[in-house]
């Protein structure tokens, strides 16, 4: 399907439970809300190191959302990263949301668009899930799948364990990426909740390349595993 | 968090109140819970800060809705008040006599004010959308009913989330024919729940974070300490069933201290309220719960209470220490407090994260101390429908009892205990043991030998999800299990005044992302004291209110069989923060419908873990609690998490009628529409 349908599509659900309004004899049981999440933005300690961020947004009702997840990384060097999702989310079990939509890389050169599918929530021993499977252009395919988990040393001091897998469908060599397995990286954060919509941390994030995509790296005497102390902060409204 | 910090200047003006000792009456019961508590600020009342509730009466009333600017929490915030105060003013009518209430909307929103408890014609009970426009701003609307009732009820806004910002007033309805309540003077005590952030935001911000305002869950800290009491497989089988079900145990409240200060009679705990009484003087209390959110437990440490009315109906008295109200609930009790002496009435939040105080004294100048709030409570597998030591099983049939599936987790189980399981005379063809999966624990406490059995039915009572790990069953005796010769096929509905027969069915519309739970096994939540109530016999000699000990004054008004009964579960999804009934919310829910004139019975079956206070209007929800004679009627019933509730009605006012969880936030949801055709 084409992927403006898709938008369209998500868009057409959420005018549709617009649409239903009734009068109410209290409250508004379902009011159109947004939330906007800055999950990471920080700066790696070694000044060498680049600014990252992490970032999600919803719009929508309880059972229709639209959902942009934004994720990117500068430095002074030519390496940046600039990724943007534009997503419908929709419920289909109480702890998971099935979501699709579009995908736009708008760094590195050349930019590659994709579509979407993926599913987003909460598995069993509170693993916080984010999986999706992306579809480019010229037969591309990929699929990332991260996982975080968040652990209460008291009610505001939070330690967030995280990973995140990268696969490709085939070489991609104008952008170093590699068929198969292409990287891995853990993060280990820790954040003290000065209230519960702002939280500053410490951390320390860990990637490795892996495969053909090692491979590229380090024909272009790219490093293959970095290691990286941050400071940064998180923050919601 | 805010209402603990305020409770800091209390505990450091103790040291000048000690000395002066002789001003200060510490109940002589137990020195030790002195040494424990905590007295009021100094001189907080002999400043006379404390506010009390200003009265109206007679047959016509003026009321004026209006913004104010209140400030209980150090900040100052827009209430919404009714004549300027808040609480609204008390109302006091006479059984009998027609009364006329003409209320301005002096707002920017509509208004409405709902009677909450009062008989009265559909068109005057106040609830927009139910043939009432609500009251647009500028608007003046006269309700007029004639009052046919006697005892404590309450009034509030039916619009928005007024109730949450002040909307809300005392009814006291004195009787037409002498009180059968001996008393010499009475108080409203009214508690309620107040925060400076506006509803709106609180409701906004639960549906994007649900445990935004629970600073209770558990941390590695508690990890840790588990495992070095119980063990590493204990501690981790004994979290795996929360682990897999993705919910909290810490999970009472869903809008806690954290940002609620609590009020009674309109005054936050640091100031507190005051009532006099004179010697000899027998006193009634008329407590309210007005809050939006906040269920209460009460007590007066140093006095029994005599309970002598709920929801305004008056019942057989009952002698306790302390009592649960819901949200919307009333309790009448009677008090004899000794002359000289200072007592507190401390309203404490049922997750234990605030309270709120007055002062009682037959002399102004001495002040009660204030007790410590008890151990939060934390929930257990029962409270998701899944125990089984303590069911009542009075009148059931156990046919339907499948074990086979039964996986028990972390081993002991000595507590389990079946001896209170009383069974009519029932038929248990397939109880079927046979799968049950035990590890290598040990059961040498589950003693079945005490069970009787009548003639009942349990179809419902599923134990296929049951965890059992290491198991030992030598001990398992069932060989004086007294089973009754007695066959029931008990048709379901069972006999006025105990409760439903009928099988626990979750239907269709309760499968979907809306819904996060189903207890499989709900027990009756009739004797149930409520979560962290359960052990305050044992632990504390408090007699606990329960509904099992709540028998109608008058006998039953409508002595009439139940001809058909209704099943309605309560569900949700907190993690969404999502309710509904049936899996379904109001806005896409069609109306239920009663026959005029019909005897039915309604059962509640909670499947959440939330407690929940359900409302019906306009007519009276008699609760069926075990005397088929005395029957008592209340309006609001709280159903424990993962538990059930009978009650019968008689649907004799037509019209439409709002049915509701009266938790202000779970109430946009867990709605119905009720049609009296």
């Amino acid at each position: 399907m084409n992927k403006t349908n898709l938008v369209a599509l998500g868009l057409l659900s959420l005018s549709a439970s617009l649409a239903s309004s009734a009068v109410f004899a209290g409250g508004n049981d379902d009011p159109l809300l947004t939330k906007v999440m800055l999950d990471q933005f920080e700066k790696g300690v070694d000044p060498q190191d680049p600014t990252q961020f992490s970032a999600q947004a919803w719009l929508g009702y309880d059972l229709n959302k639209l959902w942009l997840k934004t994720e990117g990384e500068y430095s002074n060097s030519d390496k940046q990263d600039l990724e943007i999702q534009a997503l419908y989310s929709k419920p289909i079990a109480p702890y998971w949301d099935v979501q699709f939509g579009i995908k736009t890389d708008i760094k590195p050169t050349p930019n590659r668009n994709w579509a979407v599918i993926g599913v987003q929530g909460l598995a069993p021993y509170f693993f916080d899930i984010d999986a999706a499977l992306f579809i480019g252009d010229q037969g591309r395919t990929a699929m990332r799948v991260s996982a975080e988990y968040e652990l209460l040393i008291t009610q505001k001091l939070i330690l967030t364990p995280e990973v995140e897998v990268n696969l490709f469908g085939k070489d991609d060599a104008e952008l170093g990426i590699g068929s198969g397995l292409s990287d891995v990286s853990a993060g280990l954060r820790l954040r003290y909740e000065i209230v519960r919509e702002f939280a500053p941390y410490i951390g320390v994030d860990w990637r490795q390349k892996l495969g053909n995509t090692a491979d590229y790296a380090r024909n272009e005497g790219e490093e293959t595993q970095e290691t990286q102390f941050v400071i940064g902060f998180r923050a919601w409204f | 968090m805010k209402s603990q910090y305020m409770i800091k200047p209390m505990t450091q003006t103790t040291n000048s109140e000690l000395n002066n000792s002789r001003r200060r009456f510490v109940f002589g019961a137990s020195a030790m819970l002195a040494l424990m508590s905590t007295p009021f600020p100094k001189n907080a009342f002999a400043n006379a800060l404390s506010q009390s509730l200003s009265q109206l009466s007679g047959k016509v009333f003026d009321l004026s809705i209006d913004y104010k600017m209140v400030n209980f929490t150090g900040k100052s915030a827009r209430a919404t008040v009714v004549n300027q105060l808040l609480p609204a003013p008390l109302l006091r009518w006479k059984e009998g006599e027609t009364v006329t209430l003409r209320v301005k909307n002096n707002l920017d929103h509509d208004s409405s004010i709902h009677w909450h408890g009062i008989i009265l014609p559909t068109e005057m009970d106040g609830v927009p959308g139910f043939s009432f426009d609500g009251i647009k701003p500028g608007e003046t609307f006269e309700y007029q009913f004639t009052v046919q009732q006697s005892g404590t009820y309450w009034y509030h806004s039916h619009s928005g989330y007024q109730e949450q910002t002040g909307l809300f007033g005392a009814i006291v309805i004195d009787p037409a024919t002498p009180d059968p309540v001996i008393y010499d003077r009475d108080y409203v005590i009214m508690l309620s729940d107040w925060s400076d952030e506006a509803p709106e935001n609180i409701y906004a911000k639960l549906k994007k974070q649900a445990d935004y305002y629970n600073y209770r869950e558990r941390t590695v800290m508690d990890f840790f300490s588990d495992v070095n009491k119980n063990g590493l497989a204990n501690t981790w089988n004994a979290r795996s069933m929360w682990n897999n079900a993705r919910m909290s145990d810490s999970d009472i409240s869903d809008v806690t201290g954290s940002t609620y200060t609590y009020l009674m009679n309109g005054n936050p705990p640091q100031q507190g309220w005051q009532g006099l009484f004179e010697q000899g003087e027998k006193v009634r209390l008329r407590f309210i719960n007005s809050s939006a959110m906040t269920i209460f437990d009460v007590r007066i440490p140093g006095l029994k209470m005599s309970v002598v009315a709920s929801d305004g109906q008056n019942i057989q008295p009952v002698s306790v220490d302390e009592f649960r109200i819901g949200v919307a609930e009333t309790y009448d009790v009677v008090i004899e407090p000794e002359v000289d002496n200072a007592y507190c009435i401390f309203a404490q939040s049922i997750d234990r994260t605030g309270f709120t105080v007055g002062n009682l004294t037959s002399d102004a100048s001495l002040h009660a101390l204030i007790p410590p709030m008890d151990p939060r409570p934390v929930l257990s597998h029962s409270d998701m429908g899944m125990d089984m030591s303590g069911m009542d099983m009075s009148g059931m049939d156990m046919s339907g009892m499948d074990h086979s599936k039964m996986d028990m987790g972390a081993g002991d189980m000595s507590g389990m205990e079946h001896s209170k399981m009383n069974m009519g005379g029932g038929d248990m063809p397939s109880m079927d043991h046979s799968k049950m999966a035990m590890g290598g624990g040990d059961m040498p406490g589950m003693d079945h030998s005490k069970m009787a059995m009548g003639g009942g039915d349990m179809p419902g009572m599923d134990h296929s999800k049951m965890a059992m790990g290491d198991g030992d069953m030598s001990g398992m005796d069932h060989s004086k299990m007294a089973m009754g010769t007695a066959k029931a096929t008990v048709s379901g509905l069972g006999l006025a005044g105990f409760g439903s027969n009928n099988e626990i069915k979750h239907i269709d519309t309760e499968f979907g992302p809306q819904v996060d739970m189903r207890a499989d096994a709900p027990k009756s939540g009739l004797h149930d004291p409520g979560i962290g109530l359960r052990d305050h016999q044992q632990q504390f000699n408090r007699k606990v209110l329960t509904y099992g000990d709540i028998k109608g004054l008058h006998p039953t008004y409508d002595t009439r069989q139940p001809s058909r009964e209704i099943q309605l579960h309560l569900t949700g999804n907190m993690n969404r923060y999502m309710w509904s009934v049936n899996g379904v919310k109001f806005m896409d829910a069609a109306p239920l419908e009663f026959e005029y004139g019909e005897r039915l019975r309604i059962t509640l079956v909670n499947d959440t873990m939330m407690t929940h206070p359900m409302h019906l209007h306009g007519m009276w929800s008699e609760l069926e609690t075990g005397d088929p004679d005395f029957i008592p009627r209340k309006h609001t019933v709280l159903v424990q998490p993962g538990s059930k509730i009978s009650y019968l009605v008689t649907a004799d006012a037509k019209g439409q009628w709002a049915y509701h969880c009266h938790l202000l936030f779970h109430m946009p949801g867990m709605f119905r529409k009720v049609v009296v055709k």
